[in-house]
């Protein structure tokens, strides 16, 4: 028998597999979501006042040189033993890859765009919204979709503190030795970032039709 | 007693520092992986990432490798080596390195292929064999990203090792492990205070040192060797160095 895949763990175990991934889903979109909230006027506020943007990606960049574990052990004086302090974070991570893809993203809308768009009357808002951000659509979602990904890799880590989706079976398996729930829930974990990237892709084809065909 | 007074206790305990299992110990047994796991990394993926560069082979799977990466958890990929190969450094130096190459192999091939044509026609004209021309010519070229490419790895290696600690190793990460398991907030704390400082400082020795030992652009800039043509050559944005966060 293989000890490294057994039918029988998914099934006697369906009930657990299915709330760590839904915790695990949950964390992760709450994450992004959150991320992308606090990127996007970071990236919008660099882009418009060029003396922001080094301040903007420096603090955003220093949140990623702490090593995840360490990043929620020194959230539990704070936050305690919480699903608050995975995802502070989780969020913490996404940062630096959202202000920077959507800060690309602004920056390489092209200038005669912006000056023919001025001619037309845009200005302030209504060219960020109409013109700009729709043009740096791609370098968003190209950020949406490396944050996604990273993010369900990276919630595995929280089950240190209870919260970790499908990593607390990950790390339950090697505690108990029990091989096909480690490789299975790492499959799992594996499946779960392929499906969402495609289904992001999918909805950046959707949300940018002037770039397909 | 708060958090922090358990954290300043811990830390300023003279025992915490010494021995195989105090703050000195376990500093050295973090470098010790990380240096074995990002030498393992460099002697395999340096040589393909060159290669591939050189005859311009193999791109996609150069440049994409560090996305696929970025789906697999590193913890997963710690629990599946250790279960495999049973406790001890090697399988988790395997783990570390697996996570190093990437950066490594994606930036030495994107220096080697970043090397205008010309610069190589004229290498080989003035007598240079192939060998020769990758050896003295291309490489020293390619040296700026591949040394970006070994600091974003090292840096990487230094905060995945940490994780280690959930799998039974050594290093920094057991204070944190430790604390967690024993409910022990100052050692909980003071270890993860000593993980961030570890990783920020070797994140800044090895920028600096990156800068000492590529004074390329610098040093090309006064000579009229046939490197300064272009040293700015032509990469893609962010391709050097490109932060990755998956531990």
């Amino acid at each position: 028998m293989n000890p490294w895949w057994s039918a029988d763990w998914f099934t006697s175990r369906s009930d657990q597999i299915l709330a760590a991934t839904r915790q695990h889903v949950l964390l992760t979109v709450i994450a992004v979501g959150i991320g992308l909230a606090l990127s996007l006027p970071l990236a919008v506020l660099a882009h418009r006042r060029p003396r922001w943007r080094a301040p903007v990606l420096a603090v955003s960049g220093v949140v990623y040189t702490i090593p995840s574990l360490a990043l929620f052990a020194l959230l539990v004086p704070f936050t305690g033993l919480s699903k608050t302090t995975v995802e502070i974070g989780l969020v913490g991570y996404t940062l630096l890859i959202l202000v920077r893809n959507c800060l690309t993203g602004l920056a390489n809308v092209p200038a005669d765009v912006v000056e023919a768009a001025r001619g037309m009357g845009y200005g302030g808002l209504g060219l960020l919204l109409r013109v700009e951000l729709p043009l740096a659509l791609p370098a968003v979602f190209g950020g949406i979709r490396i944050a996604t990904v990273s993010t369900i890799a990276l919630v595995t880590i929280g089950a240190e503190v209870s919260y970790g989706g499908l990593g607390r079976l990950i790390l339950e398996g090697f505690q108990n030795d029990y091989k096909a729930e480690a490789f299975g829930a790492s499959v799992l974990c594996v499946g779960l970032a392929v499906v969402a990237d495609l289904f992001l892709l999918g909805v950046q084809r959707l949300a940018t039709p002037w770039r397909r065909g | 007693m708060s958090i922090w007074d358990q954290t300043w206790t811990w830390l300023t305990t003279a025992s915490h520092w010494t021995g195989s299992d105090g703050v000195t110990g376990r500093v050295a047994q973090h470098l010790e992986l990380t240096a074995e796991a990002v030498l393992l990394a460099a002697v395999v993926a340096l040589p393909v990432g060159i290669a591939l560069g050189h005859f311009g082979r193999g791109g996609v799977l150069a440049v994409n490798i560090a996305n696929v990466g970025r789906a697999i958890p590193t913890l997963a990929v710690l629990v599946l080596l250790v279960l495999a190969l049973g406790l001890g450094n090697a399988p988790v130096i395997y783990a570390l390195a697996l996570f190093a190459a990437p950066p490594m192999l994606t930036n030495s091939y994107l220096g080697m292929s970043g090397v205008d044509a010309e610069i190589k026609d004229a290498a080989r004209g003035t007598g240079l064999s192939a060998w020769q021309s990758v050896r003295r010519i291309e490489v020293p070229l390619a040296i700026p990203l591949i040394a970006a490419g070994v600091r974003t790895a090292t840096v990487q290696v230094v905060a995945t090792a940490t994780i280690a600690a959930l799998v039974g190793s050594g290093g920094l990460g057991r204070f944190v492990v430790d604390g967690f398991q024993t409910n022990d907030y100052g050692q909980l704390v003071g270890g993860a205070l000593l993980v961030g400082l570890l990783a920020v400082v070797v994140e800044i020795a090895l920028g600096w040192l990156e800068g000492a030992l590529t004074p390329g652009r610098r040093h090309l800039a006064g000579t009229s060797s046939p490197a300064s043509i272009d040293p700015s050559m032509t990469l893609p944005a962010g391709a050097s160095g490109q932060a990755q966060r998956s531990s």
